[in-house]
């Protein structure tokens, strides 16, 4: 029971905080100042979604583990968030599609985790519900304005669905700890989520007057399970690098 | 009006501490002289984000990583604040930040230096946000009305930026001897260029001292240089570390410190040009305004069409009145 | 080296006989002024009873963009409960010329203000 919900809030911080970790990559390089600003802010939310999760993550294991032992001393095959979070920012396409993808899943997650019964995981969902609705009507507006605006930021963003969609299907394939979580009914069923968000999905794509690409395309998964891409390994050797070089250290 | 009469009545203001407001009648250099100050001021805060922001992604816990990007953030929101007082001023946004690429406006010439180091960061708070507040506090009473305010609400933002970083410091210098070392190390190569933000000695120049008689600046820079050493020297006596000038030293009859002098062949050579960073800096930020241009393009398009569609009443606009 | 250069104040380029080694060509459009978003006014109640003050300003693209932004940008500390935003094309001023014929007459009514009357102590509540 501790093992699986440790996993699954592990898995839940792991996601925030590496989505966090590539917005934060924008701060002072955003298109326009008023965007470099708001983009940020995502960041600080999921970097603080992440410490909540990790915090009571660490709390459950007990030995001395923290926030930060969780964040800066696994490597990469124990890190358990989705795919889609690590992959790079690519350009203002990618990095607002890959949000709206993100909090559309996010949003429908925690209002699930809002009821869960596990208290502490239903107050940390209940109070990061409202940035992630937050979240998904700012990377929304941007979706259908880049779909709708120029021939050139509709390519971009076409260009995005296309490096993108595939890491989508993860998102509701649930890891044995989900399962698990599901079962015991303090995580969410993450599948039966897949409905809903594809109708978002589709309907902002409407207004945006983006085609929705196959929802039965082949996707990529393992991120859930510690099978990622190669781009995490970079991530955290910046991350980490100097809780690495200087082991033990106060910070 | 005549000429004459508007600016009795623009020095007459001045003289009586009344503020100087968007539409009021300004001698043309004081603006001019107003739109370099600000936008310079601007430019800095936006600069001064990619020092920093380069330890975003490397920041050593998550407390110290929300604070840096909370830190780096409110210093958009500052250049945000500031971009807008020159705007009143009739200056676009635009022309103000073509000016920073192209090179003909300057900005702080502290940000090009590089960050080498986690402590960077902690000096950079300590130091560099140090001065920058001594400053700041000042020009809070700066005759310009729409300056005057936005340096009242980045002065209230930035109150915990000096503290993160003297408490980044203050950690490191109660760490392990690589960690001591590394906040020496920070401060041998912060202290010098912090400094040199305040700018030339007051008596190399032989300049009427217009920004003064205006009240757009409130104190000499070596006056305000001499608060900033004063106030550092004693501070660094907490963190049990050293700063690299053996010369400074407590000047009982003055009642202030002395100090060694500044290198100024390398202080007009960073603001000509030739700092260690100046280059990459002025190039990244190129890039991003270059790599954002068709998000900006294609926001107005968009805008544009949904006019279009629908002649929108925004909600709220009948709660509003 | 004559020019006094200040804080914030860095004089421009091209005094001084200290040339940039790395100057260089920057792709600046000739046609770059004109494409900033448009400029709005921000207004925020800070908290229920208050009216809506002056923030400052920032560039959005349409009203609904011009509230995110203010929210983004100037309640980052919580310090909004209701914002207004208004595209500052819109907002029509009086000409500061005509601030005596507009304003001084209202010196002279102290009339308009309660210390004006003079009333015994012991009135209570008024």
């Amino acid at each position: 029971m501790k093992k699986d919900l440790i996993s699954y809030t592990i898995h839940l911080a792991d996601s925030a905080l590496i989505l966090g970790h590539r917005n934060s990559e924008w701060c002072g390089h955003g298109p326009v100042l008023e965007q470099d600003i708001a983009i940020t802010n995502i960041s600080l939310d999921l970097i603080g979604q992440a410490r909540n999760f990790y915090q009571y993550a660490a709390q459950l294991t007990g030995n001395n583990t923290t926030e930060d032992t969780l964040a800066y001393l696994r490597d990469a095959r124990e890190f358990k968030n989705c795919l889609l979070t690590e992959l790079p920012n690519g350009d203002w396409a990618v990095t607002v599609l890959r949000q709206f993808f993100f909090s559309a899943y996010q949003y429908l997650l925690y209002q699930q985790l809002q009821h869960s019964s596990d208290t502490q995981l239903a107050a940390i969902a209940e109070k990061s519900l409202k940035e992630v609705t937050y979240h998904l009507r700012w990377s929304s507006e941007w979706v259908i304005r880049l779909g709708d605006g120029t021939s050139e930021s509709r390519q971009r963003i076409l260009n995005a669905i296309e490096d993108l969609w595939m890491f989508t299907g993860e998102l509701f394939k649930p890891a044995d700890y989900e399962i698990e979580a599901t079962a015991k009914g303090f995580g969410v069923n993450a599948e039966l989520l897949k409905n809903d968000w594809l109708q978002n999905i589709k309907a902002i794509f409407e207004e945006a007057t983006l085609p929705v690409p196959d929802e039965n395309a082949w996707m990529q998964t393992g991120g859930k399970t510690g099978s990622h891409t190669e781009h995490l390994g970079f991530i955290l050797a910046d991350m980490q690098f100097l809780q690495r070089t200087y082991p033990g250290c106060e910070w | 009006m005549p000429i004459h009469d508007l600016e009795k009545t623009f020095l007459d203001k001045i003289e009586r501490e009344i503020k100087i407001e968007p539409r009021d009648w300004m001698p043309d250099a004081y603006r001019k002289n107003l739109v370099r100050q600000i936008s310079q001021h601007a430019h800095s805060e936006i600069v001064g984000m990619l020092p920093e922001g380069n330890w975003i992604t490397r920041a050593p816990s998550l407390k110290r990583k929300a604070i840096l990007i909370a830190k780096a953030q409110d210093e958009a929101g500052h250049g945000l604040y500031l971009y807008s007082a020159t705007e009143t001023l009739g200056t676009s946004r635009e022309e103000t930040i073509n000016d920073l690429h192209s090179g003909k406006a300057k900005y702080s010439s502290i940000f090009n230096y590089p960050t080498l180091c986690w402590a960077d960061i902690g000096a950079i708070g300590w130091l560099v946000d140090g001065a920058a507040i001594i400053n700041q506090v000042m020009l809070c009473r700066t005759s310009y009305g729409p300056y005057a305010r936005a340096m009242v609400r980045i002065c209230r933002e930035e109150s915990f930026h000096q503290r993160q970083g003297f408490e980044i410091l203050l950690v490191l210098s109660r760490g392990s001897d690589e960690q001591k070392a590394m906040c020496q190390d920070a401060l041998n190569r912060w202290w010098w260029p912090s400094l040199m933000m305040f700018g030339p000695r007051d008596s190399d120049s032989t300049h009427s001292d217009q920004s003064m008689k205006w009240k757009i600046k409130r104190m000499s820079n070596d006056e305000l240089r001499q608060k900033f050493i004063d106030m550092i020297a004693e501070q660094v006596k907490v963190l049990g570390m050293t700063l690299p000038d053996p010369d400074l030293k407590w000047n009982a009859e003055r009642k202030h410190y002395d100090f060694g002098e500044i290198d100024w062949a390398e202080f007009w050579n960073v603001v000509k040009g030739n700092g260690p960073c100046n280059k990459q800096r002025i190039e990244a930020r190129t890039k991003a305004w270059d790599e954002g241009a068709w998000v900006r393009e294609a926001a107005v398009a968009y805008a544009e069409k949904r006019k279009e569609k629908q002649p929108q009443t925004p909600k709220g606009a009948l709660e509003a009145a | 080296m004559t020019t006094k250069y200040y804080y914030g104040d860095f004089g421009e380029s091209g005094s001084g006989e200290i040339t940039a080694n790395n100057k260089k060509n920057v792709g600046i459009h000739s046609d770059a002024a004109g494409h900033d978003w448009p400029l709005w006014e921000v207004f925020i109640r800070s908290k229920q009873g208050l009216d809506h003050k002056h923030m400052g300003s920032l560039h959005a693209t349409d009203a609904q963009m011009a509230i995110e932004n203010a929210r983004d940008v100037y309640t980052r500390r919580m310090e909004g409960v209701s914002i207004w935003v208004v595209e500052s094309k819109h907002i029509h001023a009086s000409n500061p010329d005509e601030a005596e014929s507009l304003y001084d007459p209202a010196n002279d009514k102290a009339y308009r203000h309660p210390t004006f009357y003079d009333l015994p102590d012991e009135l209570k509540h008024m």
